[in-house]
């Protein structure tokens, strides 16, 4: 499970790909715009095929679909946790004492490069934890906290994020991915393995 | 309004003196780096403040711009305090 | 109160919230140890007091063409700001101005050789530094 051999992308990923890129751009060109207009669309679809021929995208495959109600808990789960970490990293701030800090290992299940950089910029986004290193071998990432102050809220906080994992990868993961976070809940694969990434 | 206008004033000038003792006392680049951030997000809070206080949206344009380029500035300097740093 | 009233309170609530965001962020930047806990610090205003500030202008101004533009705002900013957070961590990191003293546990120091090793033999089309 660590590492998944990077499949070729099939000519039918590669056009998915594509479509979901000429679709982000459009958007955002007629969100330039301000109003929708065919001109607009038209307009922007030139822009969009340009951009995609002059600079190609890597290859990132998104093998999963988007599923409204489970983004949807993501996003308001989200920004709860934003709001919560916010007041406490500006309580942190004016209580006096220096915070102390933590640099934790987390394993990931789900190894593929579109969940390994979607948990890490929830996580950024978040104040009070920042990702100081990933490692793409073993799909750890190795997140700062600020604020911890025992060996248990380091476990706390490391369940938390495989949480985070889990609505992350329910919201856009594919079904077979969704399945080994069902599997792994089920049956927690060890957790001695999950302490660091192997060497 | 204007209420709100002179207390978000009063505060975005305390935060922007705040992080200028940061990017003055240093030490290392990085933490220049991080309060110039800082320094950045303030700046583009007052200018949707102002856009907010007279109802006027001609700034938003450099709202868009100063999101999509304001990252530029820490990236490099990172890269540039890895090349040069002890490993 | 009329409904004009109400989204004026509510927009001048936000802003003021954002406002405060700020203010604790400068706190925070001049009293934390380290490189890494300002960092933090700075991920206040960049995010959520960036969105409160937004969502006050856009209540203000209730015109589509200009909330659009301030979701793009949003938006750019959502998806920029983790990377130069990430770039300037990584660089901090490995250097001494780190306070040891303070970290409860640190998880990557027996692991950091191998993964910059294992970075720098990858081929340069799926390095990092291309994103920078």
């Amino acid at each position: 499970m660590t590492s998944q051999p990077k499949a070729p992308l099939t000519s039918r990923d590669r056009r998915r790909n594509r479509a979901v890129a000429v679709t982000g751009l459009v958007t955002v060109w007629v969100l330039l715009w301000g109003t929708f207009s065919w001109a607009n669309v038209i307009s922007g679809l030139v822009v969009a095929a340009v951009l995609l021929v002059v600079f190609p995208l890597p290859p990132v495959t998104f093998a999963g679909r988007i599923r409204p109600v489970p983004l949807l808990r993501f996003l308001v789960r989200f920004l709860r946790d934003l709001v919560v970490a916010s007041v406490q990293v500006a309580w942190l701030a004016v209580r006096p004492g220096e915070p102390h800090s933590a640099i934790i290992a987390v394993r990931l299940r789900v190894n593929t490069d579109l969940n390994l950089t979607l948990t890490a910029e929830a996580l950024s986004l978040v104040p009070g934890s920042l990702i100081v290193e990933a490692d793409r071998r073993t799909g750890t990432l190795y997140v700062h906290v600020i604020g911890i102050r025992g060996l248990d809220e380091v476990e706390r906080f490391r369940h938390g994020v495989r949480e985070l994992e889990a609505r992350i990868v329910a919201a856009v993961g594919s079904a077979e991915e969704r399945d080994r976070i069902r599997h792994d809940e089920a049956e927690p694969s060890g957790s001695a393995e999950l302490e660091g990434a192997p060497t | 309004m204007t209420v709100v206008a002179v207390i978000v004033t009063v505060l975005l000038v305390a935060a922007g003196g705040l992080t200028l003792v940061r990017i003055i006392r240093g030490p290392s680049i990085l933490d220049r780096a991080v309060a110039t951030d800082v320094l950045l997000a303030v700046a583009v809070a007052a200018i949707a403040t102002e856009a907010a206080y007279s109802r006027d949206a001609t700034a938003l344009p450099v709202l868009v711009v100063l999101a999509l380029v304001g990252f530029v500035g820490s990236v490099s300097v990172a890269r540039f305090a890895s090349r040069r740093g002890p490993k | 109160m009329t409904p004009d009233e109400i989204l004026d309170t509510v927009a001048g609530i936000c802003l003021v919230a954002g406002a405060l965001l700020c203010v604790a962020a400068g706190i925070a930047l001049v009293r934390f140890p380290d490189v890494l806990s300002r960092m933090h610090a700075a991920a206040k205003p960049q995010v959520l007091g960036l969105l409160l500030v937004l969502l006050g202008c856009a209540l203000r101004l209730r015109t589509g063409v200009d909330i659009t533009t301030l979701v793009l705002v949003g938006l750019f900013q959502l998806a920029t700001a983790p990377v130069a957070a990430h770039m300037v961590g990584r660089t901090a990191y490995p250097h001494d101005d780190i306070r040891r003293d303070l970290l409860i546990t640190d998880e990557l120091a027996g692991h950091i050789d191998r993964i910059r090793a294992d970075r720098a033999g990858e081929p340069e089309e799926t390095s990092p530094v291309r994103t920078a």
